[in-house]
């Protein structure tokens, strides 16, 4: 720190090509970490701290007897992974249906929502009288907060006082006993919807952004050539948002993989198993029976499933847009 | 664009479609808390039999509400803030410097994107209650606690924002303010800061946004003392009567101010998040 005279004269940090010789430190070398210290220490404490005691509690037997003195629980080795593994015990078979369920969840929750927000983004592309009211309405269920969303459909979604049993049942007059959407298979429909619905804006919003930044020359252009408008939309618009569609997708895919609050708020202390998304189960692994070691487990082999499937997608981009 | 018949049915078809799905909740919402309790524990009606204000001011007595309001206030805004200052810092030395570490550094912060957050809950809940019983700070229940736990989505985004916000700052304008006689921290405050306005307010939205509405950690941080508002919505339905009609009310109250203040930056949020995401 000593070398540093006045932090005036800095000049910017050695550029492209750093010299050889590392020596003689440029004047106010010191001053990017100085800028990044707090960030550094706080990394360390939410981050890197709570990360490296979740792996090392995974590996312990830290059940409700141990939470308050930790160093006395006794260290059990991979006991936690083989017994959530075991797909014929209680709990292994209890987290695969999870797991799968999420996967279902996941795959219809991205697809639909980047299809609506497709279709609306396309929508509104052109000039229309109304065009800023509507594309402030659609942002309002993402500019909610989280539970005052759910909270809405979850009265929606009661038997006997909701509003989607009495619209199809006394308004459309299906006949036939009204059924449960927060209880049994049907809570899967019911959690797939109230996510759908919360996250299609943020799929909307951001291919709007991206949509803006195509030049309307190119699609009068391609008009004037004879393309029809689904002809405009796969040969312009989607290649033109690809680089957007590439973050989108990937955002979309780990929040609704990890998504907590839909199933939290919608079910309550009821789990129904056709509902049950697996960061939902976890928390309720962990704080129904107080075992961290087994939540702990878990958590791990979730976030190895993420960095496994996010790296094979960031790959594969890379290399087709290499090919491109 | 020329509009053809085809493309003016799908806007119109696509519009509808997504303006009820839209607003049905909305609208359940919003006419669900003018009602009697009579009238949301019988069938539902589309119409209150009686328009009525009073879960409006139920709403307060039957919940500690406002004590909720203000520990969502300070929490959300703690986190916002504390997040921002430390990540203009940060962002500043990753867009402007080159350093060792500073890739490692911004792998770190992008990959933490992605990590579920029940995996940082249980360590830390358990780091927390092992620090009281050592050294006797509670965390647990506290809003310093919350405030912490919060930081773990909201710092790793403002930074990864603010970086990617900060490489569109051209850097001519940094060295005129040097050539100006202005040090590297004049020239963050007199010229990067103010042209990175319209990120600082969008990750500032969001940051707030996603702490109002944060409810994981809060379900298990949070005691009588700092419960938040998305944790304090439920207990309106743990007392002997659903009060179906004050949740509405109470979810409408507190969806108010983050809803106009995100409608009324959402320009400045689109062009912060894509100028931020799309480097």
């Amino acid at each position: 720190m000593a070398v540093a005279t006045a932090p005036t004269i800095t000049t910017e940090a050695p550029p492209a090509s750093p010299p050889k010789r590392r020596r003689p430190r440029p004047s106010g070398w010191w001053l990017p970490y100085a800028l990044l210290a707090p960030a550094i220490v706080f990394e360390l404490v939410i981050h890197v701290i709570p990360m490296v005691t979740g792996i090392w509690m995974s590996f312990l037997k830290l059940t409700k007897a141990f939470i308050s003195n930790w160093g006395n629980a006794p260290v059990t080795g991979l006991k936690n992974y083989q017994v959530a593994l075991d797909f014929n015990g209680a709990v292994g078979s209890a987290l695969l249906q999870s797991f799968l369920v999420t996967c279902a969840f996941t795959v219809l929750v991205v697809g639909i929502s980047w299809t609506l927000g497709m279709a609306a983004a396309v929508a509104l592309q052109g000039k229309f009288f109304g065009r800023g009211f509507f594309r402030t309405l659609f942002l309002v269920p993402y500019a909610l907060p989280m539970y005052a969303g759910i909270i809405a459909w979850k009265f929606m979604l009661q038997k006997d006082t909701g509003a989607i049993n009495h619209f199809v049942y006394d308004n459309l007059g299906v006949g036939g006993e009204k059924p449960f959407w927060l209880i049994g298979n049907n809570s899967f429909a019911a959690v797939v919807v109230v996510a759908i619905w919360r996250l299609w804006p943020f799929a909307f919003l951001m291919l709007m952004a991206g949509l803006q930044s195509i030049p309307t020359d190119v699609y009068e252009a391609s008009a004037v050539d004879g393309a029809k408008p689904f002809r405009q939309w796969r040969s312009i618009t989607l290649p033109m948002v690809r680089p957007v569609n590439m973050v989108l997708l990937l955002v979309m895919f780990l929040w609704t993989f990890n998504d907590f609050n839909t199933p939290f708020v919608l079910f309550g202390n009821a789990q129904p198993p056709a509902g049950d998304l697996i960061s939902f189960h976890i928390y309720n692994a962990s704080f129904l029976t107080w075992n961290f070691g087994s939540g702990a487990a878990m958590s791990v082999m979730l976030l190895l499933f993420l960095l496994l499937v996010s790296g094979i997608y960031l790959i594969v981009l890379n290399r087709r847009s290499q090919r491109a | 664009m020329r509009e053809t018949n085809g493309s003016k049915a799908f806007r119109v078809i696509v519009v509808s479609l997504l303006t009820v799905f839209t607003v049905v909740p909305i609208y359940v919402m919003t006419t669900s808390a003018m009602k009697p309790l009579s009238d949301v524990q019988g069938p539902f009606t589309w119409w209150p039999t009686s328009v009525t204000f009073a879960p409006f001011i139920d709403m307060w007595k039957t919940v500690p509400l406002a004590s909720y309001f203000v520990n969502s206030v300070i929490v959300a805004g703690a986190a916002t803030i504390l997040s921002l200052v430390i990540a203009v810092f940060a962002a500043y030395a990753i867009s402007r410097y080159r350093f060792r570490g500073r890739s490692v550094f911004s792998t770190t912060i992008l990959s933490t994107q992605m990590f579920p957050g029940v995996l940082f809950l249980l360590p830390l809940f358990l780091i927390f209650v092992n620090v009281n019983s050592a050294v006797g700070i509670q965390l647990v229940g506290t809003r310093a606690g919350l405030v912490v736990t919060y930081l773990t989505f909201s710092l790793p985004f403002a930074i990864w924002m603010l970086a990617g916000y900060f490489d569109g700052i051209p850097r001519d304008l940094d060295e005129a303010a040097k050539v100006d006689g202005n040090g590297p921290m004049g020239a963050l405050w007199r010229v990067v800061l103010p042209a990175a306005r319209p990120g600082l307010v969008a990750v500032a939205i969001y940051s707030f946004m996603t702490s109002w509405g944060e409810v994981l950690f809060a379900s298990v941080m949070t005691t009588d003392a700092n419960r938040t508002l998305a944790v304090g919505l439920q207990l309106y339905s743990t007392q002997t009567n659903v009060y179906w009609n004050q949740i509405m009310a109470a979810s409408l109250v507190v969806s108010i101010p983050v809803v106009v203040g995100f409608l009324l930056l959402q320009r400045n949020f689109v062009a912060g998040l894509t100028a931020g995401a799309v480097k």
